[in-house]
């Protein structure tokens, strides 16, 4: 199994560390995992993105065009990555924001309003997880146990009590995804 | 002992392997793509782990300089930088090769010429195996190509730079040395004694101490004769890294009609476009140079004869390519494809110039 994902959106909306979650969670459940970020000058209040690989194999290329799965969280991203999701893949779209809704009818879209529950919580910083949890509910990967582990490893011990709203986050993206277009 | 796992950029995965890898020593001065080495190093304060020096010197020019002074005394000294600052360290470079001083040096390299991008780039190719400074020097250049080759870079640097008494540079990009892979971190190598300094490395100046001759680190001397000797004596030991230290990797190559030469971030982008050939039916292997310099002359050589054509893939204007072509039999077909300014090509747009121009009908 190889997954290839591309997740990208603003600078600030944590697609950078939400990717590098997916790829600690791939870790703990032994597969070999890659992070690219885009690192230029576009991410100081611009547009950030990164592409992670989660396999079973020893990955090629860490840099790629097509992905199995695109995560989009602004409608410069949407502009961007819509073409790029393999024919059957998934497209995963936060619809705040979005203008110009996706239009492929060869692939799979859904729909996580991680923005809007993000508010309604008055927790905006676990957007990302929410976006996550939507994630981990339409393709299921990555154990939440996997990730909860990946967490732990990967945040300094101060934020540990930080985890379980972490979790919440999860499983409500988990409980709110909705599919909007099936192939 | 079971080795730790750990996901960190090329970068960071680098700063912790010189630690390990017992360094004294390093001396940099900030540029992007590789500022998370210095910066991984301040955080993790090795002062406090093993005696190791972190100091942001005031150019990179002046980091050079401090190596030399470093490796003077036998120590195991590194600097790393990004293209600009690797040019503005070659005439440092080109002293310590003369006075046979070993050292490491990282270049993380952007797109160029002149302060170009930060964006990757393998532009620096000639400059690196060719001798970006001046006069008859080599330096050993090892390229990896994932994150746990830039940890294992280190120690393997480090051992070579001493064994020979010469700078290695690894010669990554800025790709590699962002990217997050896991890693296995190995053990801790302790630093050197001042007295196993003085056990080991008879040449380093450390106090002359009673019955031996004085050690002078120079390389001038004005006596065009004796200079001469100490030419010879560096191409001889340029000939001995050539005959023992060439590493490269073969991916499918054993049964292949064409082959790709790369090395690098690149090479791993071949990796798929391999894998789209191979779903084609079409028979593509890939020749991954680890050594850039010493440069695997005959084995390309034999590659030359074997496959039907060549194709090299560098983010670059063709440099690799010419050392290809130079070590290849007369009449291969063998042809370069690469973007430049900080570009990355695709799997996909290699794999439809290789086929358009390897694959007829």
């Amino acid at each position: 199994m190889t997954e290839e994902i591309i997740i990208a959106g603003f600078g600030g909306q944590g697609v950078l560390s939400m990717g590098k979650i997916l790829a600690y969670s791939g870790i703990m459940q032994d597969q070999e995992v890659s992070w690219m970020p885009s690192y230029g000058p576009e991410m100081r209040g611009g547009t950030a993105n990164v592409t992670v690989i989660l396999s079973d194999e020893r990955i090629s290329s860490p840099i790629l065009t097509h992905y199995d799965t695109a995560i989009i969280l602004n409608q410069q991203s949407m502009d961007k990555f819509e073409s790029s999701v393999k024919p059957g893949g998934i497209l995963l779209y936060d619809p705040n924001g979005i203008s110009h809704h996706p239009e492929r009818t060869d692939i799979n879209i859904f729909q996580v309003e991680a923005n809007a529950e993000a508010a309604k919580l008055g927790l905006m910083k676990i957007f990302n997880m929410i976006v996550l949890g939507g994630y981990m509910k339409v393709k299921p990967i990555v154990k939440l146990e996997n990730v909860i582990k990946g967490l732990k490893k990967s945040l300094p011990e101060r934020y540990h009590h930080m985890i379980p709203d972490n979790e919440k986050a999860i499983t409500t993206g988990m409980g709110i995804v909705k599919q909007i277009r099936e192939v | 002992m079971e080795k730790e796992l750990r996901l960190m950029k090329g970068n960071e995965a680098f700063a912790e392997a010189v630690i390990r890898a017992g360094a004294d020593g390093y001396f940099g001065y900030p540029i992007t793509p590789q500022s998370e080495v210095m910066e991984y190093l301040m955080a993790e304060k090795p002062e406090e782990r093993t005696g190791m020096i972190v100091l942001q010197a005031e150019s990179e020019v002046a980091s050079i300089n401090m190596l030399y002074g470093g490796a003077g005394c036998g120590k195991r000294v590194l600097t790393s930088s990004s293209s600009p600052g690797i040019s503005l360290m070659q005439e440092g470079i080109s002293y310590l090769a003369g006075a046979e001083l070993p050292c490491l040096i990282m270049n993380a390299a952007r797109g160029g010429p002149g302060l170009g991008t930060i964006q990757p780039g393998q532009a620096d190719y000639f400059q690196s195996v060719k001798g970006g400074g001046h006069g008859d020097y080599r330096i050993i250049v090892i390229a990896p190509a994932s994150v746990q080759e830039m940890y294992d870079s280190a120690k393997i640097g480090f051992d070579l730079a001493f064994k020979y008494r010469t700078p290695v540079l690894v010669l990554t990009d800025g790709a590699t040395g962002q990217m997050m892979e896991k890693v296995y971190i190995g053990e801790q190598h302790p630093r050197l004694t001042e007295e196993e300094i003085k056990e080991k490395y008879p040449w380093a100046t450390t106090g002359k101490s009673g019955g031996r001759e004085r050690n002078i680190i120079t390389s001038l001397d004005l006596d065009p004769y004796r200079h001469e000797k100490h030419n010879i004596k560096l191409q001889e030991k340029y000939k001995t890294i050539e005959e023992n230290e060439v590493v490269y990797e073969e991916i499918n190559i054993e049964d292949a009609d064409f082959a790709i030469v790369a090395y690098g971030t690149t090479s791993r982008i071949c990796q798929k476009t391999m894998q789209l050939a191979h779903e084609k039916g079409i028979k593509l292997g890939i020749f991954r140079l680890i050594s850039l310099w010493p440069f695997p002359k005959k084995e390309i050589r034999e590659l030359s004869k074997k496959v039907k054509g060549i194709l090299c893939v560098e983010m670059s204007a063709g440099q690799m390519v010419e050392d290809v072509r130079l070590n290849s039999v007369d009449g291969a077909h063998i042809q370069h494809y690469g973007r430049m300014g900080g570009v990355i090509p695709s799997p996909t747009e290699i794999f439809d110039f290789f086929e358009k121009n390897y694959i007829k009908d």
